[in-house]
Parts: structure tokens; sequence; C-alpha cells
């Protein structure tokens, strides 16, 4: 599945979506959506928090188990996708769109180049 | 697909909330052929049968009546847990795929000094066909259904090839059907035509938890005995003179056990899984541990098993992730056809 050129990948499966004013959303891939199985719980950071790349900043629970989801890249939350608070399963119908997790205000917007290309991201998927 | 104890078998088709969900509201049909079969024969086959499990088939009035049992060893751990059936050859325990191994090794031990002969049946296939809808979905397929129709829980018919008893793991209206392999995929589709669906090992899991029947390795392995996994009522010492595998053990653990299996019901947004630690008070002086835990689809709350202390705490709690997490204590139960059952305690 092509997602688009705006979005970037972490090898942990998080993906991060960016817009022209250094907002990034985050949510998890279908790759990962698919290996967990049904989500039934979402536990999402507070608006306001400060994050450093690649730190723990959700918890994903699934039938099969509970997993953290990192951020891609450093940043202030500013918004939260509480739909998922009542809705979890839109990670697995709709992972890049309805399911997307949190949106961070970028500290450095250029760090976007450095994450994992979707083709890039696919093929670790792979290894 | 996983790989399951040497058979590839699905974790689900799809969806394993909605594969769940038309096993509690219609229809799913499973293929269990990994179940173990062991038939027995020979002049001694009762008196061998009786001697090797923990309840006694004794019971069995009727020809191809069945029973849940626990094979226990000398320390009156459960070595597994089996359906017995009762056959014109004898009897026939279907026992789990995970155990195999153990369970040959140890009867093949015990019996020795017994005039009877065990088979592997691995010619055979086995389909649980589960769920409100069963009986109509089994009435579209060559199965002996009219048979199968008067019987109770547990009871079992012959007819075209197959054996069909009313039971299963789900805690819905079911039954198990064995027949050869060359008529398996026949009555699947048959079955799938009439309207069931293919459930994984995933709703599986969720079905049996609601249901409250035990999973071997979890609530359940040698070191546990029938009296801390709720089976207490599968160990039977009405016949003074029946003496039987583990019974000595047994006698003594049915005095002392103080652990016993309860159910808990979480309000909060997390999942108590194998092997989490639950306690009652904040100096943790007694704790229990969590035998399995999921999200229940029918309650839309996590449940949990758990292997307590046997007292009359009614809350007890758990830290995940650095958070407290209450439970509710009651019942091994949850479901049964479709409506919740569990009782907290007071």
């Amino acid at each position: 599945m092509n997602v688009s050129n705006q979005v970037r990948f972490l090898a942990s499966h998080e993906w991060g979506r960016i817009d022209e004013e250094g907002v990034l959303t985050v949510g998890i891939s279908d790759h990962a959506q698919d290996l967990l199985g049904d989500i039934v719980f979402i536990e999402l950071p507070d608006i306001g928090k400060e994050l450093e790349a690649e730190e723990e900043t959700a918890i994903v629970e699934s039938v099969k188990a509970a997993s953290d989801v990192y951020t891609p890249l450093s940043g202030e939350v500013i918004e939260i996708n509480e739909k998922l608070l009542d809705e979890p399963e839109l990670v697995n119908s709709s992972p890049y769109e309805d399911g997307w997790f949190f949106k961070i205000r970028l500290n450095e917007a250029s760090a976007f180049e450095d994450l994992m290309t979707e083709d890039e991201y696919n093929a670790s998927c792979e290894e | 697909m996983v790989d399951f104890h040497g058979w590839s078998m699905p974790i689900h088709y799809g969806s394993q909330i909605s594969e769940h969900n038309t096993v509690r509201q219609n229809c799913g049909i499973f293929d269990v052929s990994h179940m173990t079969i062991l038939d027995f024969h020979g002049p001694d086959v009762e008196r061998f049968v009786r001697k090797l499990i923990s309840n006694d088939v004794r019971k069995l009035s009727e020809i191809y009546d069945g029973l849940y049992s626990a094979m226990v060893n000398d320390k009156g751990g459960v070595i597994d847990d089996l359906i017995a059936y009762k056959m014109e050859f004898g009897y026939r325990l279907v026992v789990n795929c995970a155990t195999r191994g153990e369970d040959l090794k140890w009867i093949s031990n015990k019996s020795k000094d017994f005039d009877v002969l065990m088979e592997e049946r691995d010619d055979l296939s086995m389909m649980a066909i589960q769920g409100p809808k069963s009986l109509e979905v089994l009435g579209k397929c060559p199965t002996p259904v009219n048979l199968l129709k008067a019987k109770k829980r547990q009871q079992g018919v012959y007819g075209n090839d197959m054996f069909a008893a009313k039971t299963g793991y789900t805690g819905e209206l079911g039954f198990e059907v064995i027949l050869p392999h060359s008529k398996a995929v026949g009555l699947w589709n048959d079955a799938i035509k009439a309207g069931a669906k293919p459930i994984g090992l995933g709703a599986r899991d969720t079905l049996r938890l609601e249901a409250g029947m035990n999973l071997y390795g979890f609530e359940m392995d040698d070191s546990i005995s029938p009296f801390e996994c709720n089976m207490s009522w599968t160990v039977d010492f009405s016949d003074e003179a029946r003496d039987f595998f583990g019974k000595r053990a047994l006698l003594k653990k049915s005095k002392e056990s103080n652990l016993e299996l309860v159910g808990l019901v979480l309000e909060e947004r997390s999942i108590l899984r194998q092997g989490q630690e639950v306690y009652f008070d904040e100096k943790k002086a007694l704790k229990g541990l969590v035998t399995s835990g999921t999200y229940s689809p029918t309650l839309g709350k996590p449940i949990a098993m758990a292997r307590v202390p046997k007292f009359s705490e009614n809350t007890c709690f758990a830290e995940v992730r650095g958070k407290k997490v209450f439970a509710k204590i009651g019942t091994p139960k949850f479901v049964k056809e479709g409506k919740e059952i569990f009782k907290e305690r007071l």
C-alpha cells in the first residue's frame, strides 16, 4: 500500500505525516495493526507534553498483547485522537486516516527527512 | 498462521472479535484436528481407565456418553485434562495436543500391568461446530443430527462414519465431530454452506475464557492440583474401593489446599495477562497469580482467571506499567449461552 510521500516511518512501526506548519500526525502502520490483531484499548499522552524522539508516548493494547507506541520525532503534543478511546478498532480499520494517535508540533521539522521512507520501512518489515 | 505444537493453525481468519461474536450469536466451525484421540481396547479396559483418570467412567451409563476428567500424577498435579467417552470397544479419550508426548509416556508406563491396548487415532479429524445455531447448521450437513437432538451435554452419537458429541469449549450449544480425514473437508464445506463461519485459535481462547474453561499450561499444569483450578468436581472419591493414580496425594490435598481459582472483572482499560501478580492489601502480604486474561467481547471489559489464596476478599489489584489496576473477584465463569453469568463476591 502506498501511503504518500509526506509519510515517514520508524522501524518500530509508527508512521508520521507532516504538514506545512511542521505538525506531525502519528499513528501505527497497517502492518503493525495486522500483527497486533483486534485493538481493544489505547492510552494517549497528555496535551502539552514535551516528547523526545523515540520516547514511549502511547500504549496500544490488543487481544494479543500491550505495546508501546513511540513518537518518531521530538516536539510538543498539541492534539490527541480522543475518538480512539471509545473506538480503538479505528486503528484496525483505518490505520493511516481515522486511526491516528496524536499530533505534535515538531521542534525541528527538518528531522522528518531522517525518518524511513515507505520503501525503506517495507523492506525492514520483510527482514 | 502459527505453529501450534507442530500443527499449522490460524489465529484468526479476519477479526478475532467478530469470530468470537459469531459463536456467541450464530454459529462457528473450528478445525480442532490437532486434539489427540486415544482409543483403549482390551479385557482390562474399564479397570485401566478407572485407574488412569480422576473421574469415574463407571458413571457413564450409555454408550457414547462422555465425562470431563483430569489425569493426575503421584503428587496430585494435573498431567492433562480430557474427555472420556464410553465406546463399544472400550473407551475413547480426547486429550490435549500440547501434552501429547507426556500423556503417551505416562499412559504407556502405567498400562504395563494391564491387558489393555492403546491406539492413537491419527487417522481421524475433529471439527467443533459451536453456537446457538449449531444444531440448525448440523441439520443441513450429512451428520447423525436427529439422534443428537435428544442428547444431553457430554453425550454422543455415531452415524455416517461420524462420532458426534454435544460438547465444546465455548459455553454455547455445540458439537464436536470426530470423523475420517477423507470426510473432514466435506463436513467443513457443508457447514460453511449452511451458515457457519470459520473460527481461529484466538477466538477459541477468548470463548473458553469467558466460559470459565481451563487451558492446560495456564490454569493447570503438573504442579497444580484439580482443587486449585476449579476441577474438584472431576475428582470422584465416591467409590472407596477404586484406586486411581494420584488418589493418595489428592486425598491429602483435598484437606490442605488453600488456593483456588477465581474470576476477575476489571472496570479499567487494562488487560491482566498470564503471570501478572495480584494483591489484596497495601503490604502485599498475600498474592495471587493471573493464569489467563483477555478482553471479553461479550462483557466489553477485561476479564481474567487467577489462582489466589482462599479467603473472602472481593477485590484485588495489580500493578500494570506502574499503575494500580483494580479488579472485582467472583466466579471463574463469565458467560454462558450469550449471557453474562459472572457473580461477584459480596
